[in-house]
């Protein structure tokens, strides 16, 4: 044996195990001010009360999901965050909701403003019947966003790519938006939404209608989104939420029940209620 | 609530399976024991024999495992259970390899001239099958902290072994005719040592699986 000529240092040098990431949290830190702060919300379709007291922070530039039975509310919270209930007759509310801690439902809010910066997706993609160039085009032109056809035309291509669509409808501009697929429908609902940039994107099941592929390419789109934009999604789907989202909230009768982080929310809830509706032991 | 009914019939179902394996892993514990204390080989070939219904088992659990993943996703309590369960299978399909490993001593042992030890190894076996047992029975009732308990216990296995070590050393030392069979007797002893670890194991799954924290390398 020759231990002597043996180098000192025989075992394979150390290999540095980086921390555990969650590679669904953005680059980018997120202020600590949250971007929606709703204290003691009450909402009442005439005299029957949706919301009880919902006070929720959501932080900028992460995705909230709202899960939850039918009827549970979490629709008619979404829409309170950009004013879509005033449309509603005998609609009531009150309690605050803040948004970079203005209060948008403060006298004298423009609703439109508001609207452009909080967009919306629904369930069921609702494009114009035009072409694929002029549904991204419309929220600028009656905006008067763009003051010129070239500046149009990137703003338009911007967005197209920001919802993952250009590459496949880019040759084709001019045909009727109502040519393309389910999935690509709602995708370009999405472009629309952020073709005049706003800062929060709700977004209510949007995935809810489409097939395992277009749904696929949809979560894809939010977790890049969210790079720039703070979203807010309602869904039935607990798997989804599950997948896109880094906080979860879960309501239940008008009420919230329990908001934690979605890897907590999906392992070991705070809440028994919570609990029995993850593992779908409810009533 | 038809499908959550059939989720139940199923986690019930592996629940079932893995206190089966359990149960088998503390068969082949005991009797590979009684094997070398009362020197019946053909025990311990029936331990060794029946160790294939052991890997069947556990086999079983692990399919059963991923197709409640892949087809139910449960989540929370029952992602936990199920998380538990998968990692618990071949714990105890361990416990039973290190029960055969004892049966294979006690054949080889039981060939060879009776060694008249002055301490109890079967002190050191009844504490790991009493351990084993709780163990077992803390996570049938997700007794988070009788599963505490039962680890704290541990120490005493180890104290068990360390003096079961020195002796054997000393042995080998003074009587080197036995040195073999001190060897032999070195190894069931660090497999009962082992299934100490084991039950371990067992129990720390049991607090995850109760309380979702994870207590393992937390001395």
């Amino acid at each position: 044996m020759q231990l002597k000529s043996m180098p000192v240092q025989t075992m394979a040098p150390r290999v540095e195990v980086p921390e555990r990431r969650d590679t669904r949290v953005p680059s980018e830190t997120p202020s600590t001010q949250p971007k929606v702060s709703v204290r003691d919300l009450d909402f009442f379709y005439g005299r029957t009360q949706a919301l009880h007291a919902i006070s929720v922070d959501i932080p900028e530039r992460v995705v909230m999901a709202f899960i939850g039975p039918s009827g549970c509310g979490k629709s008619t919270f979404l829409r309170t965050l950009n004013r879509m209930n005033d449309v509603i007759p005998a609609t009531r509310l009150s309690g605050k909701v803040m948004i970079d801690g203005h209060d948008i439902y403060a006298p004298g809010t423009d609703v439109v403003a508001l609207r452009r910066k909080v967009g919306m997706v629904f369930q069921k993609s609702n494009p114009f019947p035009k072409s694929i160039f002029e549904n991204v085009a419309y929220g600028l032109r009656i905006n008067r966003i763009t003051s010129s056809k070239s500046e149009l035309a990137g703003r338009v291509e911007q967005a197209l790519q920001d919802a993952a669509l250009w590459n496949e409808v880019k040759d084709r501009l001019k045909t009727s938006a109502l040519s393309l697929s389910g999935g690509q429908q709602q995708r370009l609902c999405i472009a629309r939404a952020l073709a005049i940039r706003p800062e929060i994107l709700l977004m209510d099941e949007p995935a809810s209608a489409l097939d395992p592929i277009a749904t696929s390419k949809i979560e894809e789109l939010i977790f890049d989104l969210k790079k720039q934009y703070t979203i807010v999604i309602v869904t039935h789907n607990m798997q989804q939420a599950a997948r896109v989202s880094d906080t979860t909230a879960f309501f239940l009768l008008g009420k919230l029940i329990e908001v934690n982080a979605t890897e907590k929310m999906f392992t070991a809830p705070n809440e028994k209620l919570t609990e029995d509706y993850i593992t779908g032991r409810f009533g | 609530m038809d499908l959550h009914r059939h989720l139940d019939d199923e986690l019930s179902s592996l629940r079932d399976r893995v206190l089966l394996l359990g149960g088998e892993a503390e068969l082949a514990l005991e009797r590979a024991m009684y094997a070398l204390s009362e020197r019946d080989s053909e025990v311990a070939r029936e331990v060794l024999e029946h160790d294939d219904r052991v890997d069947h088992l556990e086999v079983e659990i692990d399919r059963q495992c991923i197709d409640i993943i892949a087809l139910r996703q449960p989540a929370a309590r029952d992602l936990r259970f199920v998380i538990s369960v998968a990692k618990m299978a071949p714990v105890l399909e361990r416990i039973a390899d290190h029960a055969c490993n004892i049966a294979r001593a006690a054949i080889d042992l039981n060939n060879e001239p009776e060694l008249k030890l002055a301490f109890d190894l079967g002190k050191m076996a009844d504490h790991a099958l009493i351990m084993l047992r709780a163990a077992l029975d803390a996570f049938t009732s997700s007794d988070a902290q009788s599963a505490r308990e039962i680890i704290k216990s541990d120490s005493a296995i180890n104290d068990l072994y360390n003096h079961i070590f020195h002796r054997l050393i000393e042995l080998m030392v003074t009587e080197p005719a036995t040195a073999t069979r001190d060897a032999r007797l070195l190894f069931v002893a660090k497999h009962l040592e082992r299934i100490g670890d084991y039950v371990t194991d067992i129990c720390e799954l049991t607090v995850y699986m109760a309380e979702a924290a994870f207590i393992k390398h937390t001395n």
